[in-house]
């Protein structure tokens, strides 16, 4: 079992209530995963020519996060944001974030990349999500929408690698509750399509699959819908991208979903309990999202597919 | 305890805060201490999941809210309301009593249920009545896919649409549809409404609260292909009703 939760805001005044509202939503499905928990927010994009932004993560504690800025700066020649919460790190190197990564990879290999892109961040760990949550701030995150997880493990071991969310590509991340029967052959799959794999995870199967399709020339309504065709187990996705915010069931729609939109926002978790704090939730429009439908919410607000 | 005047006599109301209380709390004196001589309203529900279950005294309760998962599961006698949405399984394994839902409810509603009637007043998610062994349900709204699957004896109603596979291998259980079937599952097959089924959907409509004519609706029921071993499919046994069914024998 695991709990899903996914937030958009609609308006962009109320973006500084993003933290606090998916925190708190985050909160309630601590009881579906209290194994894991891990969150991608989608906040300001880095600013800058060539800027980018890396989520990183020393599992150990001891990497000095000012000290691998000091070293971008220094051997890739451009400025660099650095803020640190304990084991994790969000560096924003501008100008030459190419070379800056590359000195990264080679010299300081005990970094782990949990992100790269315009504006998601992405924090995850293993443990109860209250602490992690308490860990890394998540109630004063401020952005637009939200992607979080909390994992009870069934399938694969229980570390900082195997929580979700999955990150594949720029600003791209996935969320599942559910288990899929064929990452196995999904995986040898893609592998021979040049993809590798960080961990031996159901999830990352897919995750890796979806952004295969989608850089093979799918949108993102052809590469899921390629998904029921080749992804065989049961799924609910949450996906974000820098734009969107979406959602999908598997065609038997075993696992659970539940969704509120109001004015001000759309949110979705695996269980009404997680919305029902939400202000203005009794007003909302409240919905069971259909199996082998897409949802796409943008950060615009209109349900662009479905 | 409060007291107040209902209808020429005293009624007694308990309150419960499940801000306050917890659900075990609540659950344990439902089945303790509570002899059914009051009514209790429940407030702050949020989504818990497990409320009222067990219920084993005729007595009125209250929901006062959204509540989540096992709402009212295998309830006796009582006469449960919740004033919104549910979760997973309400009314599950229902033995007897009323389970009234006034807003939506999500999948596995009335699952299973032995006895007594479960009203949807919005719609139901999929797999609704799935495995129903005599209860009846009535969703004033739509059924999602996969609908009253496998359900042995009593009556799914429902006003609006089902989804796909709607009655897939039917036992004894009969199914009345006032809008679209997306699909019909193995083995179900829509039947001619006769006047028992015109009577009885009338009484029962009556009693769930919806106005609607029995002659709006079809029957489904099970076309009982499936009740019997097909020697064609390799085997010369014949198994009746509760047996082993024939496709699980399907062998290369």
């Amino acid at each position: 079992m695991c709990g899903i939760v996914g937030l958009l805001m609609k308006d962009p005044e109320k973006y500084d209530l993003l933290g606090e509202y998916a925190a708190k939503m985050l909160e309630g499905m601590a009881t579906r995963g209290c194994d894991s928990a891990g969150l991608a927010a989608y906040t300001d994009p880095a600013e800058g020519n060539g800027a980018r932004k890396f989520s990183l993560f020393d599992p150990s504690g001891n990497l000095d996060w000012n000290e691998l800025a000091d070293g971008m700066r220094e051997h890739a020649g451009c400025e660099v944001d650095a803020s640190a919460k304990g084991n994790h790190a969000v560096i924003i190197p501008r100008g030459a974030a190419d070379e800056a990564f590359r000195w990264m990879v080679e010299n300081r290999p005990e970094a782990h990349v949990l992100s790269v892109g315009e504006s998601v961040e992405v924090y995850k760990d293993a443990g109860h999500p209250f602490d992690i949550a308490e860990r890394y701030g998540f109630s004063e995150l401020s952005g637009s929408h939200v992607v979080a997880h909390t994992r009870m493990a069934t399938e694969s071991a229980v570390t900082w690698a195997h929580a979700h969310p999955f990150t594949v590509g720029e600003d791209f991340c996935l969320v599942h509750n559910g288990s899929l029967s064929n990452p196995h052959s999904l995986r040898r799959m893609l592998e021979r399509h040049g993809m590798r794999f960080d961990t031996d995870n159901d999830t990352e199967a897919a995750a890796r699959f979806l952004e295969w399709r989608l850089r093979e020339g799918d949108t993102m309504e052809e590469a899921i819908r390629a998904g029921f065709r080749e992804l065989d187990g049961f799924y609910t996705f949450l996906i974000g991208t820098k734009e969107h915010l979406a959602l999908v069931r598997d065609p038997f729609a075993c696992k659970p979903a539940v969704a509120a939109e109001t004015e001000e926002y759309v949110a979705i978790a695996s269980e009404f309990r997680s919305l029902a704090h939400l202000p203005g939730v009794s007003d909302a429009d409240v919905f069971e999202p259909m199996p082998e439908e897409i949802y796409v919410w943008s950060k615009d607000s209109a349900v662009v597919a479905s | 305890m409060e007291q107040r005047f209902s209808g020429g006599g005293i009624v007694d109301f308990v309150d419960f805060d499940l801000e306050k209380q917890t659900v075990r709390e609540l659950n344990q004196f439902l089945h303790k201490e509570f002899d059914g001589a009051a009514e209790v309203r429940i407030h702050n529900p949020d989504g818990a999941h497990h409320i009222a279950c067990g219920m084993n005294v005729p007595a009125k309760i209250d929901i006062m809210g959204n509540a989540g998962y096992f709402v009212a599961g295998m309830n006796k006698h009582a006469e449960v309301t919740v004033h919104g949405s549910v979760g997973w399984s309400v009314a599950e394994n229902i033995m007897s009593g009323t389970v009234r839902v006034n807003g939506y409810a999500s999948e596995c509603a009335g699952a299973s249920g032995h006895g007594g009637l479960l009203v949807v007043e919005k719609d139901a998610s999929s797999r609704c009545g799935i495995s129903m062994k005599g209860n009846d349900i009535v969703v004033g709204g739509s059924v999602g896919h996969f609908s009253a699957f496998m359900a042995q004896a009593g009556r799914l109603v429902v006003c609006g649409d089902a989804g796909d596979g709607l009655g897939d291998s039917l036992y004894e259980a009969v199914i009345y549809v006032r809008g679209e079937i997306k699909g019909l599952g193995a083995d179900a097959r829509e039947e001619a409404m006769g006047e028992g089924d015109l009577t009885s959907l009338s009484e029962l409509l009556g009693r769930a609260g919806f106005e609607y004519r029995p002659e709006e609706f079809k029957r489904i029921a099970s076309a009982r292909t499936l009740y019997h071993w097909n020697a064609e499919d390799g085997g010369s046994h014949e198994h009746g009703r509760g047996g082993t069914r024939r496709k699980q024998f399907v062998r290369p």
